[in-house]
Order: structure tokens, then C-alpha cells, then sequence
């Protein structure tokens, strides 16, 4: 079959590789009918995770059409139209029991990279290093899915696949940032990040009965889109001044909510852009926090920040003294996915949620090297480029 | 810039898959260095069993069962509703370092074959199945790939437990 294989740092290829086989008795094998671009993958692309082998198939954000199940499927028959959670969990081990899914116990058939890392190892996810299970990829005909009655689910008959194909990972990780930062009516709640999660996120928050719900980042394009489609409200880091803004709006108290949708490779328009480039080029801290210091120092007395974005291991210049002497609670975590799907299909159906304007590129498979380009620099206002690879 | 970001994923790789190959129990240079132990150290993970499968006097779950006299087990129950601890050390006492070393290099090792039962014994409870990573890959065996691969193939032997 045809997939899109990571060839090295920035180099991708779309090449035949072999199709996947039933390995377990819950395993199916579905058939991708369409795979999203993530900005997981980009860390991926730019080489900050070291775990990746040349030949590797990308991709974890997927909709198909179930085409093979083992003895032990019970919930999916071929032919089940089925959006697949980003993460694989058993759905039995206590961290699932827990609905902390992407902590799966037995979801990663690699543990020993992740516990010597950092101490424990968390569940495995499709397309996303050897470190997480070294899983094959969604970009690609076909995917093999394990623990498939848990993972997979069966996408109502009104959402079309453009709408529950972002159930599969930015809906989920968005809504739990809003869930487990802990947004209630009232409050008020600042985003970083416009991308899809930071977009997801917003929406989570606005459906969660925040108040005021403010979006931040510096692609216009991503802001108006923000405020067409979400209901909330956009502010532009490069044009306007964030603390200044962030005070007026929350009446001097800063907001309740923090959420970071950034990620380890933070942009910046002051000094500490250049400082953290560096350190991280010549390997001295993993990641650039930039996003996450500033929803710390912005956040309220007391308030809650919760890190969506991705970070692989280290960082420098992290405001613990704000932290702490806030009295702030610092929460992140890989989404739990399986814990909402179910529900975000349901406000699908009914329109509360839309998602299919993320979606600004689709095509075929063979050109996701050009989507990834797009993508990653964010030209022609790219916010998910969408493959098809039956086209 | 290019050229630099790659030498430092591989910088990173080395370091990462060296850190990843040492034994468990010895630490990052920020980290303190490892008590000395003079008995082997119990190899422990709590299971949550489907139904009431295992209890303190339960036979040896399967593949823990395998392992045969040249291991102490212990199951007991976790507290709260955490499950059940399975425990399991080496019986022979402990192996000199060098032993040890040489072991493990050649993938004979007890202490990995140990790590692997438990994690199977597991997910057989707590699933009924093992799982286990796709195949076949797509990706090949290059020069640049092996180290990795050779450090996945023993992704259950390894690790802090
Ligand atoms: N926790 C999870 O399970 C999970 C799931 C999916 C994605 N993620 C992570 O979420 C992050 C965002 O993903 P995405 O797909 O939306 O990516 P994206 O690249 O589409 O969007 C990221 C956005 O952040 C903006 N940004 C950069 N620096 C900023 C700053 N200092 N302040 C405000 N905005 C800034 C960029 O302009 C961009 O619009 C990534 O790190 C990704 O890895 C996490
Ligand atoms: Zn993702
Ligand atoms: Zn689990």
C-alpha cells in the first residue's frame, strides 16, 4: 500500500510499503478514508524526538471504514464507518478504569524508552515514534488498530466525515484541556495557540459556560477563524499588548483558565525567541516554553494553567516562583480521548460543535509532503491539511 | 542550521538510546547515585483483573509460571481499589556486576526475562491478550536505524521496573 513515511529531519516521502496484518485477536484493520496533518507531527518533522526510524508511516488524526476485525472485536463489524482515538489503551488497566486513557498501562509495547525518560511509561499512539509503540501511521491506505472495541469508534449517521474526522485528536485534547483545567461558569479563560487544539480548546470552554473565552496567536487568519466559528474572542500577540488586554478583560484578576495549545516549538516576538532557539539547537534544553511561561506569569492568583502542548523533556527559564507563590495548579497530559469521543460526536450531531472549517487543504495522499510544507509554515492559511488516500 | 539540528538528534539519539541500554537503577548525572543492595530487588507490578482471577492464593499466572524456581513470587492485594501486586526477585542472590553486564549483553539477562513475564502476566489479565507491535515494518534496517531497533526488540525486557 501507499504511505507517507518519515525519511529523516524534514524529509518525508510518499513510498509502497507493506499492508499491516492482524497481530492481536481485538486488533481491525481499517481503511483510511481521511488522515490529518497535527502539530505533534511537526515536532516529529523537525527532528526533536530522537526515537523515529527512517521509513516510519506519520499520521494519527483518522476516520475509515472498518475492513477486517479479529475473534475478539465485538463492538465493529466490516464496513462500520469509525473515527479512531489518536491514543491506544486497553480500556482495562487501572489508568483507563481511571478515564486517564492516554496512561494506559499496556497500550506501549516500548515502555522501557519512556520509563527511563520520565519514570513511567504512558500508553502508545499511532504515527508517533518508537518511543510511543513505534504503531504505524494513519497516512496510508490502511492502519492496523489494536484494542479496537475500545479505540474505534462508530461515527453517527448525520456528522460527515469532514466534521468527525477532528474527534479522533483535536476535539478530545481540546476539550480536556478545558475539562481538566478545570472550566466552570464564569470564568474566564485564555488560549495560546489558534492551531486546531487551541481552536478545540476554545470552543470546549465557551460549551463548558466560561464567561469570556480569549484566543491568542498571530496568524490573522486563524484568529478571524476563531472568532467566525467558535464565539470567542481573538487577541494577536504581535499587534497588541497580551498582559494589557488580558488585565481589561478579566477585571484586573487575570484569567481563572489558562490553556497552552503551543507546544515545545513556541514562537516569540521578543528576546527570549533567539534564547531559546539557541539552547534548543545546541541540545541545552529540549523544548522552547515559551507560551507555557507566559500562561503562568498571565494566569490568575490561584488560578489553573493546563499544558496541551507537547513537550518531550527539558526545559529552562520555567517560573516556578510564579507558580508557586500563585498558589497556581500546573496540569497536562496526552488527551484521554476515549473518555469524550463519544460525547463530542453526540454535540456533532447536533451542531453544537463544528470542526470542518480546520480543514482548509484536502488532497490526495500523494501530496502530503506538499500539505506538510503548507502546514508547517503555515502558508496559504493552513490550518489542517486533510489527505485522502483512496484518491 | 540543518546540519546542526541533525548532529544534535543524534547527539540526543546517542544519549538517549546510552541512558536507555545502561541497567536500570543507575541514574542521569543530575541524579544521585544508586544505594548499594546486596539482595536482588523485587521486580513489582500491581494488575487489575478482570473478574476476581487472581487473589493471594491463585496459582502462578502464565507466562510468571515459566520462570520456575529461579524466582521468589509474592502476590498480595494493593490498597484501596488498586488491584492486586504481583512481586518477583531472583532467587539465586545477586550476580556480580560483571556477570551481570555480560548477561545482559548477551540478552540472557534474568532480570529482563523477569521484567517481560510480569508485564505479560499483565496485560493477560487484564486484557487476555499480549500486545504486540505491527508487523511487518515499514521501515528497513540501515545503519542509521539499527541502534533503535535494536533497543526496541527488547522494549519489554528493559525499563525501571
Ligand atoms: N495533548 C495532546 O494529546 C495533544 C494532541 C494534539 C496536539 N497536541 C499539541 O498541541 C500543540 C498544538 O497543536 P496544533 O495542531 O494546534 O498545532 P499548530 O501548529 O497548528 O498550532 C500551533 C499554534 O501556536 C501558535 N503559537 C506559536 N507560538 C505562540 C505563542 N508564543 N503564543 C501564542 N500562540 C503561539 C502558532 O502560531 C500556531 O498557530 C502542539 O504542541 C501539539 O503537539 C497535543
Ligand atoms: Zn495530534
Ligand atoms: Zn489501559
Amino acid at each position: 500500500m501507499k504511505a507517507l513515511l518519515w525519511q529523516g529531519v524534514n524529509d518525508l516521502s510518499v513510498d509502497e510499503v507493506p499492508d499491516p496484518t492482524m497481530r492481536n485477536e481485538q486488533d481491525a484493520i481499517i481503511r483510511v478514508r481521511k488522515t490529518a496533518t497535527c502539530g505533534s507531527d511537526l515536532h516529529l518533522l523537525g527532528g526533536y524526538n530522537p526515537f523515529m526510524e527512517r521509513g516510519d508511516v506519520l499520521g494519527h488524526e483518522f476516520l475509515g471504514e472498518v475492513v477486517e476485525v479479529g475473534p475478539q472485536v465485538r463492538k465493529h463489524k466490516v464496513g462500520d464507518r469509525v473515527v479512531v482515538c489518536s491514543f491506544v489503551s486497553c480500556g482495562r488497566c487501572w489508568y483507563c478504569q481511571q478515564q486517564q486513557y492516554s496512561l494506559c498501562d499496556n497500550g506501549n509495547t516500548n515502555p522501557a524508552i519512556t520509563e527511563n525518560v520520565w519514570g513511567f511509561a504512558p500508553g502508545g499512539c499511532y504515527g508517533y515514534s518508537h518511543a510511543l509503540g513505534g504503531f504505524a501511521g494513519s497516512h496510508a491506505e490502511y492502519i492496523r488498530v489494536p484494542y479496537a472495541d475500545q479505540g474505534a469508534f462508530t461515527v453517527p449517521d448525520g456528522v460527515s466525515d469532514e466534521r468527525a474526522l477532528f474527534a479522533s485528536d483535536a476535539a478530545p485534547t481540546g476539550w480536556m484541556g478545558a475539562d481538566l483545567g478545570g472550566v466552570k461558569a464564569g470564568d474566564v479563560v485564555a488560549v495560546w495557540g489558534a492551531g486546531g487544539v487551541g481552536q478545540m480548546a476554545a470552543r470546549a470552554a465557551v460549551l463548558l459556560g466560561a464567561e469570556r473565552v480569549i484566543i491568542i496567536d498571530r496568524f490573522a487568519n486563524r484568529l478571524q477563524m476563531a472568532e467566525k466559528y467558535l464565539g470567542v474572542e481573538a487577541l494577536n500577540y504581535q499587534t497588541q499588548d497580551v498582559g494589557g488586554e488580558l488585565l481589561e478583560r478579566s477585571g484586573g484578576r487575570g484569567p481563572d483558565v489558562c490553556i497552552e495549545a503551543v507546544g515545545m516549538e513556541s514562537h516569540s516576538t521578543g528576546p527570549q525567541y533567539l534564547y531559546d532557539q539557541v539552547k534548543q539547537q545546541l541540545r541545552l534544553e529540549s523544548d522552547r516554553p515559551i507560551a507555557a511561561r507566559e500562561a503562568i506569569y498571565h494566569c490568575r492568583k490561584g488560578g489553573s494553567v493546563f499544558l496541551l502542548g507537547v513537550f518531550a523533556n527539558l526545559v529552562d527559564k520555567f517560573p516556578l516562583g510564579a507558580l508557586m507563590n500563585k498558589g497556581l495548579t500546573l496540569r497536562g497530559a496526552q488527551q484521554h480521548g476515549h473518555r469524550y469521543i463519544p460525547m463530542l460526536l453526540e454535540r456533532m450531531a447536533r451542531g453544537d460543535l463544528v470542526t470542518e472549517h480546520l480543514a482548509t487543504h484536502t488532497m490526495p495522499l500523494d501530496e502530503a509532503p506538499q500539505g506538510y510544507n503548507m502546514f508547517k509554515n503555515k502558508l496559504d492559511g493552513c490550518v489542517r491539511a486533510v489527505f485522502e488516500p483512496a484518491r | 542550521m540543518r546540519a546542526l539540528v541533525k548532529v544534535g538528534v543524534i547527539v540526543v539519539g546517542g544519549l538517549a538510546l546510552r541512558r536507555f541500554l545502561l541497567p536500570s537503577g543507575r541514574h542521569g548525572p543530575w541524579q544521585r547515585a544508586p544505594l548499594m543492595r546486596r539482595e536482588p530487588r523485587w521486580h513489582v507490578v500491581t494488575v487489575n483483573p478482570a473478574r476476581d482471577e487472581l487473589t493471594p492464593d491463585s496459582p502462578l499466572p502464565e507466562p510468571l509460571a515459566g520462570l520456575g524456581d529461579a524466582v521468589d513470587v509474592q502476590i498480595r492485594r494493593a490498597p484501596a481499589d488498586r488491584g492486586i501486586e504481583l512481586a518477583v526477585r531472583l532467587r539465586d542472590g545477586a550476580q556480580s556486576p560483571v556477570t551481570a553486564g555480560a548477561r545482559r549483553l548477551a540478552g540472557r539477562d534474568p532480570n529482563q526475562a523477569i521484567r517481560a513475564a510480569l508485564r505479560e502476566a499483565k496485560q493477560l489479565l487484564e486484557t487476555g491478550e499480549v500486545l504486540h507491535p505491527d508487523s511487518p515494518p515499514t521501515t528497513q534496517t540501515t545503519a542509521v536505524n539499527k541502534p533503535l531497533q535494536m533497543a526496541t526488540r527488547q522494549g519489554r525486557r528493559e525499563g525501571r521496573l
